[in-house]
């Protein structure tokens, strides 16, 4: 087994083995059951649009709290130091993290198809157009993690990495809701750099692979800043 | 085995590691010697890979440690400055984990980590969570998770900071044991350990090395310069400056009066000088009363403290 899975293993394991994964779970999946129980009668039609909406809105928070201990908690204690001389490359150990987390997150995901479950059984949902959904979710989460465990290898503080995640998470989140200020060619620019965006299209069940482009090199740079600032420790 | 060429470090502006050259001989045991902050964790941690030299070539077993990195990681079993470990993980799966990560790649985990816990005394708390663990057993994981892959190259830093004195001994027993097998390279400030333990030391002061060699060579080369302590009773104010004037003294360490007429002086002599004859003689003729009087031969300890005295 690689080296990346095996830190990822073990970085899983942790989350299990504290309270973070249920309280993790527990949290999102009661937050989104009860949204989603309340809109479905109010928009009384059956798809999972209101419920993707939620969990955009709850993986802003959720997000930074899963990634926050990732790096700052091992500068912290000192154990990065082990990480760091162990016979691994910078990213391998960030992959490995990032992986953790990323199951962590895709099983909670998983979890909540249950309403899509739900809504099967009394009406006619879009395959497609939910399918479509999961992928852009899963996508985007690996963007937001990808931002909370660049903002974890800033600091050693937990509390930190956790606002800095959130308001550089926020911002791309609020971006294509807020350009109707901007003038028209930076409204444009500013649309497609955001998260929310590129996930409309992806929900609406279009699989078109600029979207697919986008999360992917988001997630990369942001990776590889991560890779970079631990590199940078040998050179302060 | 271990090269460093002209190695320095600066952290932003200030010097950690001025200009430091050694070698590590395969098989050698060596201590790395000097006060806190002299820049040993720093050249260690060099070594290790975990900082990069700001200028200078250190080598592992010939592995460039910027070019080669890799390589050289897979040779060392690192045990950092106080220790750090997973809190949250038990002793078996914490030794697995480090085992996995560092292990060569075909190395299979046959009987290593139970091997390793064996001779480090973990038995009986294999299955506690480290967190749990008091001190002495946390850092004896320490050096277990530094073995369990079993490298060539063993880097201890501050190996026995925090144990109690029996447990010290165990550890400086099992180091002295390990060192029949392997490369170690042990940073104290504690100098006995140093001494109990190392073939070769290397006293760091201010980022540069002051003194190398065996603990034997450092005594001899330093020797001479003893140290005689006398408690006298005398009523003659001057006996002081008599008695520095005695041919063989060199300076006055240090004067602590007890009473009104009873002092203990400390006086470090010349090389390879006796001035006790001349110094009773002195007190006969100044009517003084002698109670103690003794010689002490140079430790290593005098030798560190000498080297590693601040200046001004």
């Amino acid at each position: 087994m690689s080296q990346i899975l095996i830190l990822a293993r073990k970085e899983l394991k942790s989350y299990f083995d504290s309270p973070v994964a249920y309280v993790v779970i527990t949290l999102f999946l009661l937050i989104a059951g009860w949204q989603f129980t309340t809109s479905l009668f109010l928009a009384n039609t059956a798809d999972l649009r209101q419920l993707f909406g939620i969990i955009r809105f709850i993986l802003l928070f959720f997000i930074p709290a899963v990634s926050m201990r990732l790096l700052s908690e091992e500068k912290r204690v000192g154990t990065i130091e082990l990480l760091l001389t162990m016979p691994l490359k910078e990213w391998q150990l960030v992959m490995g993290k990032f992986l953790a987390a990323y199951a962590l997150i895709a099983i909670t995901l998983i979890l909540t198809g249950i309403h899509y479950i739900t809504i099967a059984s009394v009406g006619n949902p879009d395959f497609g157009a939910t399918m479509g959904g999961y992928l852009g979710l899963i996508l985007m989460v690996g963007v937001y993690l990808a931002i909370g465990i660049f903002t974890s290898s800033l600091t050693q503080n937990q509390i930190i990495a956790f606002i800095l995640a959130f308001v550089i998470i926020f911002v791309f989140y609020i971006l294509d809701k807020v350009v109707f200020f901007m003038p028209h060619f930076i409204a444009n620019l500013l649309e497609l750099l955001s998260t929310d965006y590129h996930f409309g299209n992806l929900a609406r069940g279009v699989i078109d692979s600029r979207d697919i482009i986008y999360y992917l090199s988001m997630m990369f740079f942001f990776l590889f800043l991560t890779s970079q600032v631990l590199e940078s420790r040998k050179w302060k | 085995m271990i090269s460093v060429k002209n190695l320095t470090k600066y952290y932003g502006s200030s010097l950690a590691v001025n200009n430091i050259s050694f070698e590590v001989d395969k098989g050698s045991v060596v201590g790395f010697l000097g006060p806190n902050g002299a820049g040993k964790s720093t050249t260690v941690r060099i070594i290790t890979c975990y900082l990069a030299a700001t200028t200078g070539v250190v080598t592992v077993d010939g592995h460039d440690v910027l070019t080669e990195a890799l390589q050289v990681r897979r040779k060392i079993g690192y045990l950092p400055e106080n220790t750090p470990l997973y809190l949250e993980l038990n002793v078996v799966d914490y030794l697995r984990f480090m085992f996995d990560m560092r292990k060569h790649p075909g190395q299979q985990n046959g009987h290593q980590i139970k091997e390793v816990m064996g001779i480090c005394g973990l038995d009986e708390v294999k299955h506690k969570n480290i967190g749990e663990l008091s001190k002495g057993y946390r850092q004896r994981v320490g050096l277990a998770q530094a073995m369990v892959h079993n490298p060539d190259i063993l880097i201890l830093d501050e190996p026995t900071v925090g144990l109690d004195p029996n447990q010290i001994i165990e550890i400086r027993n099992l180091i002295k044991e390990l060192g029949k097998l392997k490369t170690i390279i042990i940073c104290s400030h504690i100098l006995p350990e140093v001494e109990a333990t190392c073939n070769k030391v290397l006293i760091i002061h201010e980022g540069q090395i002051v003194a190398d060699g065996t603990p034997s060579d450092l005594r001899t080369s330093f020797e001479g310069k003893g140290k005689i302590f006398i408690e006298i009773k005398n009523n003659i104010p001057d006996f002081l400056e008599k008695v520095i004037r005695v041919a063989g003294i060199d300076r006055l360490l240090q004067n602590s009066p007890v009473t009104e007429n009873l002092s203990r002086i400390s006086l470090e002599t010349v090389k390879g000088v006796d001035p006790r004859e001349d110094i009773f003689r002195l007190c006969t003729q100044t009517d003084s009363v002698l109670l103690e009087m003794k010689r002490e031969e140079t430790s290593l300890e005098d030798v560190f403290r000498q080297l590693t005295r601040k200046e001004g």
